[in-house]
């Protein structure tokens, strides 16, 4: 057993690693690969903030995702149609800023979170996943029929957003900047988990009626996680729809808040680094035993059954012992 | 004026009705033990004065009436619980249990560890892993680091071994002497007891039944209520 400080360094040199090596060795395709991974795990790291510190099975998570990938949709589109966002009173013009459209995923699917936390979060256990997976498919069912942003048929963006002083269409370059803001996402996850808000949180997921007799509001501390958790999610969600320049409704699906779900347990719940080696060994079945069998998920099944029956910390927890990272 | 104001209180458990009329006060800076037999409504009452419970009477502290408040709303105007069976974060740390409740105030980390030595050489131990003696003084420590005007010690010393119940019996002492800080104990120890309460109310099947000084407490009294 290593600490789990040594394996989150291992683990983030290991995939800076990858795509470094993919770009002396010209293979853009293992860039973008890392890219997805990178997305993938801050979506879960996300996740993990509501899961892991908070106990909040939400099978609704592909809201938020689905919000911040249309977010950088709709601004880009009518930045490159010249077109302006009629907002009631207020018109707005689009953008290609990839910051603006950062900070408008992650207001939006914060805000969409607090929505939904302060419906979802009267409920508990099974009810609690039923109700976020309820708005999930709402959301989902929405973007079906936005007829205005391409409906069914998902939105296509042509061309990257920008970030000041970057070639974003770079694989490396855009790969850098998932891996910054992953690290970004990361050291703030690693504080709060060890901020007193992160610790009652904990305490509140493990004792819901202790808790409130030393003052504390479980509620209230579900409720900040499950709206910090939306807005990580959200701001993977603005990323992913720019590492594919398109966005659709299949980003609100259900199967992608249960993939999610899938990282997190993978990885190891409510270990900082977890989600981040479930979604590195969920982009490498997926690539390797795609190219084997198109039955791929299967394996993945089993996987997962292997790490649910015989290592209830996730692949992290195989490997270190529990720390803060 | 009484701290806490516990007047004619009632409460149920669903249909069955475990407090018929309990009267309490304590003052600031006075240490008032609550007795009884087992079942006569001790802990009740603790939950219901910490909100746990629904109740009806007169319960207010500091003159604000307790009843419409949620129970983490009542412990931030500054009754703190150390519940029955301790109940720490399992999980956690002793020091992240002692944070994770911590409100600003002169108890912190540093005082709770100086009362309790044995919690600052556990620091980095999960509170799982510790005996019942020390999970006991974590349960107080988290309280106390809630920076209460009231706390309340619910069976804090039962079940525990002499040398550590004469510890706590040392730390409550140490409570009373430099803090001044209201205590209301639920403990069957009449000896140490004696020495640290100023005033006891016993229960008798949900009931007010006596109040007086400490002194005046009785062998007839005690082995009539307390069975002690």
């Amino acid at each position: 057993m290593i600490p789990e400080r040594w394996l989150t360094f291992a683990v983030l040199v290991g995939l800076l690693a990858v795509a470094l090596g993919a770009l002396v060795m010209d293979r853009p395709f293992t860039i973008t690969l890392a890219t997805r991974a990178t997305i993938l795990a801050l979506a879960a790291v996300g996740l993990n903030i509501a899961l892991g510190q908070g106990g909040l099975v939400s099978f609704g998570h592909a809201a938020f995702f689905g919000i911040g990938g249309y977010a950088m949709g709709i601004l880009a589109h009518h930045a490159q149609t010249f077109t302006p966002l009629e907002l009631g009173p207020l018109t707005i013009t689009g953008t290609k800023s990839m910051p603006v459209i950062w900070l408008t995923a992650v207001v939006a699917s914060a805000l969409a979170a607090l929505l939904i936390g302060l419906l979802a979060l009267r409920t508990s256990g099974v009810y609690f996943i039923m109700i976020t997976l309820a708005f999930g498919q709402m959301f989902f069912y929405f973007a079906i029929s936005w007829s205005a942003y391409g409906g069914e048929d998902g939105l296509s963006i042509y061309v990257r957003n920008d970030f000041p002083g970057l070639n974003t269409l770079d694989p490396i370059q855009f790969f850098g900047l998932c891996f910054t803001l992953l690290c970004l996402v990361l050291l703030f996850a690693g504080r709060l988990m060890r901020s007193p808000f992160g610790l009652a949180l904990n305490a509140a997921r493990q004792a819901p009626e202790r808790v409130e007799t030393v003052g504390l509001d479980p509620m209230r501390l579900r409720l900040l996680a499950f709206v910090l958790s939306g807005a990580v999610t959200g701001l993977a969600g603005a990323l992913f729809a720019d590492l594919n320049r398109f966005v659709s409704p299949a980003m609100f699906s259900w199967q992608l808040s249960g993939e999610l779900i899938v990282l997190v347990i993978l990885g190891g719940v409510a270990r900082l680094i977890g989600p981040v080696v479930g979604a590195i060994a969920f982009v490498t079945l997926e690539h390797v035993l795609g190219d084997v069998t198109e039955f791929w998920l299967i394996w993945l099944g089993v996987a997962l059954l292997l790490v649910v029956l015989f290592a209830r910390g996730g692949i992290v927890g195989l490997v270190a012992r529990r720390g803060h990272g | 004026m009484s701290l806490l104001r516990v007047e004619n209180l009632t409460a149920s458990y669903g249909a069955s009705q475990a407090l018929f009329g309990v009267d309490l006060t304590v003052a600031e800076g006075e240490v008032v033990s609550l007795m009884g037999r087992n079942g006569m409504g001790k802990t009740t009452t603790v939950k219901a004065v910490c909100r746990m419970i629904p109740s009806a009477g007169r319960l207010t502290f500091d003159g604000r009436d307790l009843h419409p408040l949620p129970s983490h709303a009542a412990a931030r105007l500054g009754i703190g619980l150390s519940p029955e069976g301790r109940r720490c974060f399992r999980d956690l740390t002793v020091a992240e249990n002692l944070a994770a409740a911590a409100r600003p105030g002169p108890w912190d980390i540093a005082r709770v560890t100086a009362l309790f030595p044995r919690l600052g050489e556990r620091r980095a131990q999960r509170a799982a892993s510790l005996s019942g003696g020390e999970q006991q003084m974590l349960a107080i420590g988290r309280a106390l680091t809630t920076n209460p005007r009231l706390l309340i010690l619910d069976e804090a010393t039962e079940g525990l071994a002499p040398i550590v119940r004469q510890e706590i019996w040392s730390a409550i002492a140490t409570l009373k002497s430099e803090t001044g800080m209201a205590i209301l104990i639920i403990d069957k120890a009449l000896k140490e007891l004696s020495a640290v309460a100023d005033r006891a109310v016993i229960l008798e099947r949900g009931k007010t039944v006596w109040t007086g000084p400490m002194a005046a407490l009785t062998p007839d009294l005690t082995d009539r209520y307390v069975g002690v």
